[in-house]
């Protein structure tokens, strides 16, 4: 690997260097605009500069090294590497589009992306559906509201992993409290986990009640900004509770939700951790994201395949920004400004 | 993947950083022409935590007493784990230990991927004619030697001699029986017959070959696993789990079955030496006697317990070579594997460590000795760790009932016929 690091870092970096290149083209005409920039500019340049590179290293880099290895055979056999007195130069070739090809046309990918909007769509519905409801009810004033909101926004304070094990040991098919309320209740115990669609619905509940804090918060800010006027207005015209929520809630809170729905979306979408530490993916594949499916490929099968891995990453980074592109179309048509 | 190149991109960096600052004090551990080792050995065990790790580390203690200037450095490495973060590590350059537990299918996998260094003519080969053969076996790669054993198991069934007096039943000793004996004992106590771990085909090996199924034909470079055998052993285990007489576990496998067994809720499990030390701290077990351990139940071909364990290889990339080869030498030792089999039941891969005192004693290691002798081998191809992760995606899917032994049977061979080139 280390050799190709060099090599990629140098072609990536003489893309960027735009000054050689219009230095070769611009010295007839006039001082190029760029230029002039520069001279103006300079000291934002600079102190913008760490920053930029610190981005194209750890993103940069990185990426354009992920899209590379997705048109190679590249595998843990035949990269590069050197280990004391073992030293192997690389001997993995350039394949083209084929990894793509295969992707797209087996069986594996479409049926991964699947369940993955599955996932990603009730997830983000149930979530925001709740998170309504639960953002409403907070914002009357109730008795207590306060010692409500902080033990709802609990689950997001508490660190990913730890949630997500409490909610394994919840899960245990043995000797898991569920099971255990289950079995005083005379019902026979769930395999959770063990069962296909019961960890399907177990993984979604969890990644559920994680994301119902931040929906919450981002809807009750929302809430509070709609002025009281306009309710005290829908009021007086006689429209019912439904006809409030439908007509003056709902329309004010717009900007918020739609900024909610497609982070949730994004997030959700790569919610790696729920999957990863809750099934791995199983039982068998059932569970198994892109996300997951790709980190699979990079790090948990022999040899290790960071071509085919590389090529999912590449297509669910594709895959997002339709969809952001998509989302901000359909929004522009209803008249947003976002 | 975005994430995984990240992560490798800064491990590099990291890794870079790392052996630019530490590499002084190590350089020069180990210098041969002083006559004395010195410098750190880091160890990574993957014994199981809480029972054998605390032997290990005491038997590695020594090691510091014999060679003063060495400085072993013990690390628990959960054995789930440890396969991953050493390909992690040691591909990165840095942070791979100077010597890995490594378990017998990894081993030649490390030494293809030349992780491992070549023992050949070390300290730590010296007395490689006391090792039992098999053993031996899964240290060889490309007429080279990467590795020396350690510790060397099968598997048999556990039983729970109460449950099974309170049921009126004798260990099994076939599939059928297995079955009649888990209805015997679910009528007459309640409780399960066999917890069989159902996220590790590992626990798969014995009814596979049992059937007279393989994986591969590692002689005549064939995929096996999916001919008539491989089905019907597919099919074995589904209606053992199916008609009830086991339970099974997709997540959290093998915590489930040592609780449940600990704990008396079901009467067997298959499992090895490896997990003797840590059954006999359960309180069904508080009195050792009532541990009952009887050969695998023999399928339709006859009994096939696999043949595992481990060795002890040494990183290719350590600074400190010679004082880690010394330490595998002591870590492989008759006087340390007569310790591990009196204290922990575990199997001496050495030929005089059976004749020392404690080995004798070990009813345990006593039992297992002729398993292991008629234990089936895999062949030791670099791909032999590759092949469990299909396996146990498809093992997995049969037991929760989302495919057939047949469609899983055939989606193993493929993905072996995809992984071993030119194999047929």
């Amino acid at each position: 690997m280390a050799v190709h690091t060099s090599q990629s870092v140098a072609k990536a970096a003489g893309d960027d260097v735009a000054r050689g290149r219009s230095r070769g083209t611009g010295n007839p005409p006039p001082p190029s605009r760029l230029r002039r920039a520069l001279s103006v500019h300079w000291y934002a340049w600079t102190m913008v500069a760490p920053v930029v590179i610190v981005i194209g290293v750890i993103i940069g880099y990185p990426l354009v090294r992920g899209i590379w290895l997705s048109l190679t055979d590249a595998n843990e056999r035949n990269v590069a590497r050197s280990i004391g007195v073992n030293e192997m130069p690389a001997t993995y070739k350039f394949v083209g589009l084929d990894n793509y090809a295969d992707a797209l046309t087996g069986g594996q990918f479409l049926s991964t992306l699947g369940w993955t909007l599955v996932w990603t769509v009730s997830c983000v519905a149930i979530t925001f559906c709740l998170g309504m409801g639960l953002a409403n009810i907070l914002n009357r004033r109730i008795a207590g509201r306060s010692a409500y909101r902080m033990a709802l926004i609990l689950p997001w304070a508490i660190p990913g992993f730890v949630s997500v094990f409490a909610w394994r040991f919840l899960y245990n098919e043995e000797r898991g409290l569920l099971n255990k309320i289950l079995g005083g209740a005379g019902i026979d115990s769930v395999p959770w986990l063990n069962d296909p669609t019961w960890a399907k619905f177990s993984v979604i509940a969890v990644n559920v009640w994680l994301g119902i804090p931040f929906i919450m918060v981002a809807l009750l800010g929302g809430l509070q900004s709609i002025p009281s006027e306009q309710y005290e207005a829908a009021e007086m015209d006689g429209a019912t509770a439904w006809q409030r929520f439908r007509h003056v809630t709902l329309p004010g809170l717009r900007p918020v939700s739609t900024t909610v729905v497609l982070l949730s979306t994004i997030w959700t979408f790569n919610m790696f951790p729920v999957i990863f530490l809750l099934t791995r993916g199983g039982p068998g594949e059932s569970t198994q994201i892109l996300v997951t499916q790709a980190y699979k490929f990079s790090f948990e099968i022999s040899p290790r395949d960071f071509a085919q891995s590389s090529t999912w990453g590449v297509l669910i980074l594709v895959l997002l920004m339709l969809f952001a592109v998509v989302y901000r179309r359909v929004l522009r048509t209803q008249g947003d400004t976002w | 993947m975005r994430r995984g190149i990240t992560a490798t991109a800064l491990v590099a960096a990291l890794a870079l950083a790392a052996t630019a600052c530490g590499s002084d004090d190590e350089s020069d551990g180990g210098s041969k022409s002083s006559g004395e080792l010195s410098g750190t050995v880091t160890w990574w065990d993957t014994s199981n935590v809480g029972t054998e790790d605390k032997v290990f580390k005491k038997i590695a203690e020594g090691f510091e007493k014999e060679h003063p200037k060495v400085d072993v450095k013990y690390v628990s490495v959960p054995f789930g784990d440890a396969q991953n973060k050493f390909k992690n590590a040691a591909q990165a350059g840095s942070g791979a230990p100077d010597v890995i537990r490594s378990e017998v299918a990894w081993t030649p996998e490390f030494a293809d991927l030349g992780y491992l260094a070549a023992l050949d003519g070390t300290a730590a080969l010296k007395d490689q004619d006391d090792f039992l053969q098999q053993a031996v076996a899964s240290t060889k790669y490309n007429g080279k030697t990467y590795a020396v054993p350690q510790v060397i198991d099968s598997m048999g069934v556990f039983y729970n001699r109460k449950l099974f007096k309170d049921a009126g039943v004798e260990p099994p000793a076939n599939i059928d029986e297995l079955k009649s004996v888990s209805k015997k004992i679910k009528d007459k106590t309640g409780k399960t017959g066999l917890y069989l771990r159902g996220d590790d085909s590992y626990y798969f090996l014995s009814f596979l070959y049992g059937e007279g199924g393989d994986l591969v034909d590692g002689a005549d470079k064939t995929v096996t696993v999916d001919n008539a055998a491989g089905v019907k052993a597919f099919g074995v285990v589904k209606d053992l789990v199916d008609s009830g007489a086991a339970k099974t576990d997709a997540t959290d496998g093998w915590e489930n079955m040592m609780q449940s067994f600990k704990n008396g809720d079901v009467a067997m499990m298959i499992n090895g030496p490896w997990a003797v030390a840590d059954t006999l701290t359960g309180k069904e077990f508080s009195d050792k006697e009532n541990l009952g351990i009887s050969t695998v139940p023999a399928g339709s071909a006859g009994q096939g317990a696999p043949q595992g364990g481990h060795n002890l290889a040494v990183y290719a990339g350590s600074k400190n070579l010679e004082a880690s080869y010394a330490f595998v030498d002591y870590m492989t030792s008759v006087e340390a594997q007569a310790q591990t089999a009196g204290e922990l039941n575990l199997l001496p891969t050495r030929t005089s460590a059976y004749t020392k005192q404690q080995a004798v004693d070990s009813e345990i290691v006593q039992f297992f000795k002729p398993v292991v002798e008629t234990a089936v081998e895999r062949p030791w191809i670099p791909e032999t760790g590759s092949l469990f992760a299909p396996l146990n995606t498809q093992y997995t899917n049969v037991l929760t009932g989302q495919t057939t032994p047949e469609k899983a049977a055939k989606a193993t061979g493929d993905s072996y016929r995809k992984l071993l080139e030119g194999w047929k």
